[in-house]
């Protein structure tokens, strides 16, 4: 015996009169009303504090921004971190590969890196190198029989620009290790495992099918570290390394135009910074709409989490 | 007939027409023992089926044969030959990589998740392992991959991507992906588990046709209306053992053992 569901609902007029005639009131929101009023006085009273303060010299900024020492230090700063990302790539897909190697020997080696050149902050890092003499006086190659090959002394070759590179290299390394092992950690194991059943080497699956799969995990927070990286580089101005902010010192120490100087830095790693983000968003978007179907959820959270850690650097 | 083959035969007893030759296997993980020794022979051309209880051991098993899992004990012969060993005297010797690739380039597999390489199209992940692993020049990787893609009624979906198909259409592709190395016997590992009810006939089809033009095949399935039909033989597992095995019409009307009869029961 069931219950007899209905197969059509009559209504009646008066009814659906009264249905029609209903209207949403909004909840009304003070608090928001008042954060936005106090927001908005807050933004006028630092436009008009920017503004009015002649010390900020908006004009002496200006004539500065194209200078040629400033471009010169702005080109030194990109190349610094083009160098700069490339080898912590490629040193950091090493060590990624060695993390997640059979080998447990090839993996404490990994995790010891990346504990230590993570965990040592990058300016001591970046002096340590540049004082690599005084560990190490000079670097030659002997060996028996044939005598010494070849010998170089330390000062000669470790330059400010060289143990920039070095130092600053080795320490992202170390981020990218991680980076990469995540993304090589995000492909499913049934993808190496159908690849071995295939008959592929395991060099050959990592090349072919693990690798290219783990890029698109890897893209966005790579984007990131690059945008962290080239503002890490302004630490090279404590080994004179005329970066753009190194040569923005060098003037100011001169004229004593400090603020107007710091602008020029700060518009000028603003504009490379906004650049870089547009691109890092094309980026996304294509790696977004790739083709694999993921969790959404899992793609986000693995991307607030190198974000989190990007701020917090 | 290599001269490995035939003293392996002599030596072990393996029948002449023996494609799977398994005797005592034994697999540990730690204290655990998932297989307690396990003995098969699956003839060439013939269709093995095994069922039982998840837990039962059954793809661990399945996974030993292509050397996937290292055997703990035991021995496992494919066409007479061991897969990852070399046989010096009473020794077995594990072989350097390469080798073990070219052998189990030779033995297929499919996998519940089909696990197409989700980076290619459907063509990329048939001409992969043929060209990387064989180095057969592509254009002839090509065509022999469209042959395959019609015989599974895939021909249509060369440029896709895995995404793009269903689960029986995947699962069609990945066994058109195993057929493409020409492999001398093509393990299942539950092809049809992780498919929609309506999906999985397409997918048993593309077996049947298999089964029929010769394939040897060991099949680990829940399907067991597949394997009373296409099956030759088949195998109960429980608790890492072979409870029972036989025919298949036989055995799902009759079964000898009180454990069979209530796992045939609970999934017939």
């Amino acid at each position: 015996m069931g219950v007899a569901h209905p197969t059509e609902i009559g209504v009646e007029p008066g009814a659906a009169a009264a249905v029609s005639r209903l209207t949403v009131v909004p909840q009304r929101r003070y608090g928001i009303w008042i954060g936005t009023a106090l927001a908005l006085l807050l933004a006028f009273l630092i436009i008009r504090a920017f503004a009015s303060n002649p010390a900020f010299a908006w004009g002496t900024a200006a004539g500065y921004l194209f200078h040629p020492s400033i471009m010169r230090g702005l080109g030194n700063t990109l190349m610094l971190t083009v160098i700069i990302m490339l080898v912590g790539i490629v040193v950091g897909t090493v060590i990624a590969i060695m993390r997640v190697s059979p080998s447990p020997v090839l993996r404490a080696f990994s995790g010891v890196y990346v504990w230590f050149f993570r965990g040592v902050p990058a300016l001591i890092q970046l002096i340590f190198w540049f004082n690599l003499s005084l560990l190490v006086r000079e670097i030659s190659l002997s060996l028996p029989f044939l005598g010494t090959l070849f010998s170089v002394r330390t000062n000669d070759f470790m330059t400010p620009f060289f143990s920039a590179v070095v130092a600053l290299s080795l320490c992202e390394a170390g981020y990218m290790a991680e980076i990469i092992r995540a993304g090589i950690k995000s492909v499913p194991s049934g993808q190496s495992e159908a690849a071995s059943a295939l008959g592929m080497p395991y060099r050959m699956i990592l090349k072919r099918i693990t690798l290219p799969q783990a890029m698109r995990f890897v893209l966005p927070p790579t984007g990131n570290e690059a945008i962290n990286l080239l503002k890490m580089t302004s630490l090279v101005t404590f080994i004179a390394v005329d970066d753009l902010f190194y040569t923005a010192q060098s003037i100011y120490a001169r004229t004593f135009e400090t603020i107007p100087l710091l602008i020029v830095v700060a518009f000028w790693y603003l504009a490379v910074v906004s650049i870089m983000s547009v691109g890092q968003h094309f980026l996304e978007r294509h790696f977004g709409r790739s083709d694999v179907r993921r969790d959404p959820l899992t793609m986000r959270t693995l991307r607030n989490a190198f974000n989190l850690r990007g701020v917090a650097r | 007939m290599s001269d490995v083959r035939s003293e392996n035969r002599t030596r072990f007893g393996v029948p002449a027409n023996s494609m799977v030759f398994a005797r005592g296997v034994r697999k540990t993980y730690g204290q655990l023992e998932v297989l307690k020794g396990v003995d098969l022979d699956v003839p060439e051309g013939s269709v093995a089926c095994i069922i039982g209880p998840s837990g039962s051991g059954k793809s661990t098993f399945l996974r030993c044969i292509n050397h996937l899992e290292k055997l703990s004990g035991g021995i496992l012969l494919v066409d007479s030959q061991f897969v990852g060993y070399d046989l010096r005297g009473d020794k077995l010797h594990e072989v350097k990589d390469d080798l073990l690739c070219q052998r189990r380039a030779e033995i297929g597999m499919l996998f519940q998740s089909f696990n197409l390489f989700s980076h290619m199209t459907v063509m990329e992940n048939l001409i992969e392992a043929p060209t990387q692993v064989r180095r057969i020049p592509i254009d002839q990787a090509k065509a022999e991959a469209e042959v395959l893609l019609r015989r599974v009624g895939l021909a249509d979906k060369v440029d896709r991507y895995p995404r793009e198909l269903s689960g029986g259409q995947q699962q069609r592709v990945a066994i058109a992906r195993a057929m493409a190395m020409k492999p001398k016997v093509l393990l299942f590992d539950e092809p049809t588990s992780a498919l929609d009810p309506e999906l999985v006939g397409e997918v048993l089809q593309v077996m049947r046709d298999l089964a029929e033009s010769g394939m040897t095949m060991v099949v680990v399935t829940h399907e067991i209306g597949f394997a009373r039909e296409i099956g030759d033989q088949l195998v109960f597992m429980d608790g890492g053992v072979i409870v029972e095995r036989g025919a298949p019409r036989e055995m799902i009307a009759n079964p000898q053992s009180p454990r069979t009869r209530e796992f045939l029961s609970r999934v017939l």
